[in-house]
């Protein structure tokens, strides 16, 4: 079902946390909501089940307009950061509490109830009470009880955020089976990009209560809007340095990095560069001088921080091999097509 | 081993310093059933003599078994009262957003605070203008609102321990605010009400002042004042092993509820940390 935010402001007290925010997902869509902490995420997302009242703007699921209506009328399935399991029931109640509300026969509960433990893989364990569950069990509690009622919408708060690493692994592509499986449209709340990019087929990055821009995953990655979102994706992040137009290509110090053909007409005067740590290094010839202040292992790659000689630092990640030791004097290349050239304001040229 | 004999100091000092103590105890449980010859320590001879006011209607005043069921009418009524209200004055105080919240809350801790005993003067005037004064209603509405702040308190600290989380999901599955309150926050502060439950109960079962004040009469004598009368009425010449026996008999629910129900007991001194 598709999702639709319109105008939507809220202000708590004198602050205006969102202001005038837009919003559609499509029907099936799995929508991240990226940004760093106090962005506006949570309370988005708190707003589209019901928590919190909207201030402004209106909100339709399909044709439905559930602007005005509570939490309980809305049909929306929620999984909280916390997994928020009722510690005093097992999990078959648990999964079944949605049900029971509606008043449905125990033997069309019980039915759906297996249905939904078979699809998160947890048949087994509908007889323990939450405690004695793992992390990703949990988890895959809460995502059932939250599915069991075939809710229109589902949104997930920072599902992961309490997993260990090998655990959130495992249940990112989980969620994302399971989402596609049922069709539902999804809205995913984080602060960690790998998430956003992995699982969802659009995001959303919000900084302050706006959205700063909003596509797929790949696109936002080599084709950001500003210097935040360039920042915000990719891991090791992107450097950034200032430079100069002359002739044809960038200069910062006695650094130089030709400009694409494509990117010539647009950029001029002073301009800030920001280069990926995947396209900086040897083989992309020479150009940019310094030395290489910090060397980091990470098995299958060896990232590298050269300190220009003229100042700032661009980020080099490269396959492990012959290891260069900090202070080893380098000139590398930058690939020019993959340059992304943003003005002083920061907006991408 | 060598944990138990270095730890074999501190049970003998405790040991000596709690023995007046013990031997206080033992020797009430004696003089129930003995006589001891005046100046001398140790009995002389078995008696259930002391024990008469559980039959004979001529000791004390008033019968033992009214003043019984009173103060266990008195107390249970008490307790039910002041964990009913407690529980839904204290999760609205926890989780609601209703005007002059703040003004119940510092109310209650100043209330919670107040030394009760200044009130009684007020309190007599009021039961006397109601007409409660000498019934054991009254004194259970007195004392209900005085244990009220208490109660609330308790509760309070354990509702604030259930998360947020919890209700908004009841809420998204389709639950109504008070079903969630029903079915899925009460049982979390489950062991509250029963440690509240019980504390209200053996409360109202040691309370003596507002009985003595407020229901002087026989008729909604409690066992606190059935046994003041003891030492308080001049005429008698005090029998002080009779009085140790009705202490005993009034002493001894007190202490099954405590065998039985420590634990429990434990959870409000804990209250907040583990719910």
């Amino acid at each position: 079902m598709q999702l639709k935010l319109n105008n939507f402001t809220k202000t708590f007290g004198e602050v205006t946390v969102i202001d005038g925010m837009d919003l559609t997902v499509n029907d099936g869509e799995m929508m991240a909501l990226l940004g760093p902490s106090g962005c506006g995420k949570s309370t988005t997302l708190f707003t589209i089940c019901g928590i919190h009242r909207m201030n402004g703007g209106d909100l339709h699921f399909g044709d439905r307009d559930v602007t005005h209506l509570p939490s309980q009328q809305r049909n929306v399935g929620v999984v909280f950061q916390n997994y928020a399991l009722y510690p005093h029931m097992d999990i078959r109640d648990n999964i079944a509490f949605p049900l029971k509300v509606q008043k449905q026969d125990s033997a069309t509960i019980k039915r759906k109830v297996n249905e939904i433990a078979e699809l998160v893989h947890i048949p087994e364990l509908l007889d323990r009470k939450p405690a004695q569950l793992s992390g990703g069990q949990q988890q895959r509690v809460a995502l059932a009880r939250a599915l069991v009622r075939q809710p229109d919408v589902l949104l997930l708060d920072e599902p992961l955020a309490n997993l260990d690493a090998k655990l959130r692994l495992e249940m990112r592509s989980e969620i994302r089976r399971i989402q596609l499986e049922t069709g539902i449209t999804a809205i995913l709340v984080t602060h960690d990009q790998v998430e956003a990019m992995s699982m969802c087929d659009r995001i959303a990055l919000m900084r302050d209560g706006k959205i700063e821009q909003l596509s797929e995953p790949s696109e936002m990655y080599n084709n950001p809007a500003n210097t935040f979102v360039a920042g915000f994706l990719g891991n090791p992040p992107i450097s950034f340095v200032n430079a100069q137009v002359a002739g044809g290509s960038f200069t910062f110090g006695d650094n130089t990095v030709a400009i694409a053909e494509a990117l010539k007409p647009r950029v001029g005067g002073e301009v800030q560069l920001g280069i990926r740590p995947e396209h900086f290094g040897p083989q992309f010839g020479t150009g940019v001088t310094g030395k290489i202040s910090f060397v980091e292992t990470q098995g299958r790659e060896d990232l590298y921080n050269v300190t220009l000689n003229s100042g700032g630092m661009i980020r080099s990640i490269q396959p492990a091999g012959e290891r260069l030791k900090m202070g080893d004097a380098v000139s590398w290349g930058v690939s020019p097509e993959a340059v992304l050239a943003f003005d002083t304001s920061g907006d991408r040229l | 081993m060598t944990a138990n004999f270095r730890s074999l100091p501190v049970i003998l000092l405790l040991t000596i310093v709690s023995l007046p103590l013990v031997i206080m105890y033992a020797f009430t449980i004696v003089d129930t059933f003995t006589n001891t010859e005046p100046g001398s320590l140790m009995p002389n001879e078995f008696t259930t003599e002391h024990w008469r006011f559980l039959w004979s209607s001529d000791v004390g005043r008033g019968s033992v078994w009214v003043s019984t069921v009173n103060t266990f009418i008195f107390a249970s009524t008490t307790a039910l009262i002041v964990s009913g209200i407690s529980l839904t004055a204290a999760y609205a105080l926890s989780r609601l957003e209703f005007p002059a919240r703040r003004f119940f809350l510092a109310g209650i801790i100043i209330l919670h605070a107040f030394p009760t005993i200044t009130l009684i003067i007020a309190i007599f005037l009021i039961l006397q203008l109601l007409g409660l004064f000498d019934t054991l209603i009254g004194v259970i509405m007195v004392k209900t609102a005085l244990e009220l702040p208490f109660g609330i308190w308790i509760m309070k600290g354990f509702y604030d321990t259930v998360p947020w989380e919890i209700e908004m999901a009841g809420v998204q599955d389709g639950a109504s605010r008070f079903m969630v309150w029903r079915k899925l926050v009460l049982p979390q502060v489950q062991p509250g009400l029963a440690a509240l439950l019980i504390f209200s109960f053996l409360s109202g079962w040691s309370e003596f002042i507002l009985p003595l004040v407020l229901a002087p009469g026989s008729d909604a004598q409690v066992l606190s004042t059935y046994l003041a009368y003891f030492l308080l009425d001049d005429s008698l010449e005090v029998d002080f092993n009779l009085f140790k026996s009705v202490g005993l008999f009034y002493a001894v629910p007190v202490i099954l509820i405590y065998l039985v129900f420590q634990k429990k007991l434990m959870n409000i001194y804990g209250g907040g940390s583990k719910g």
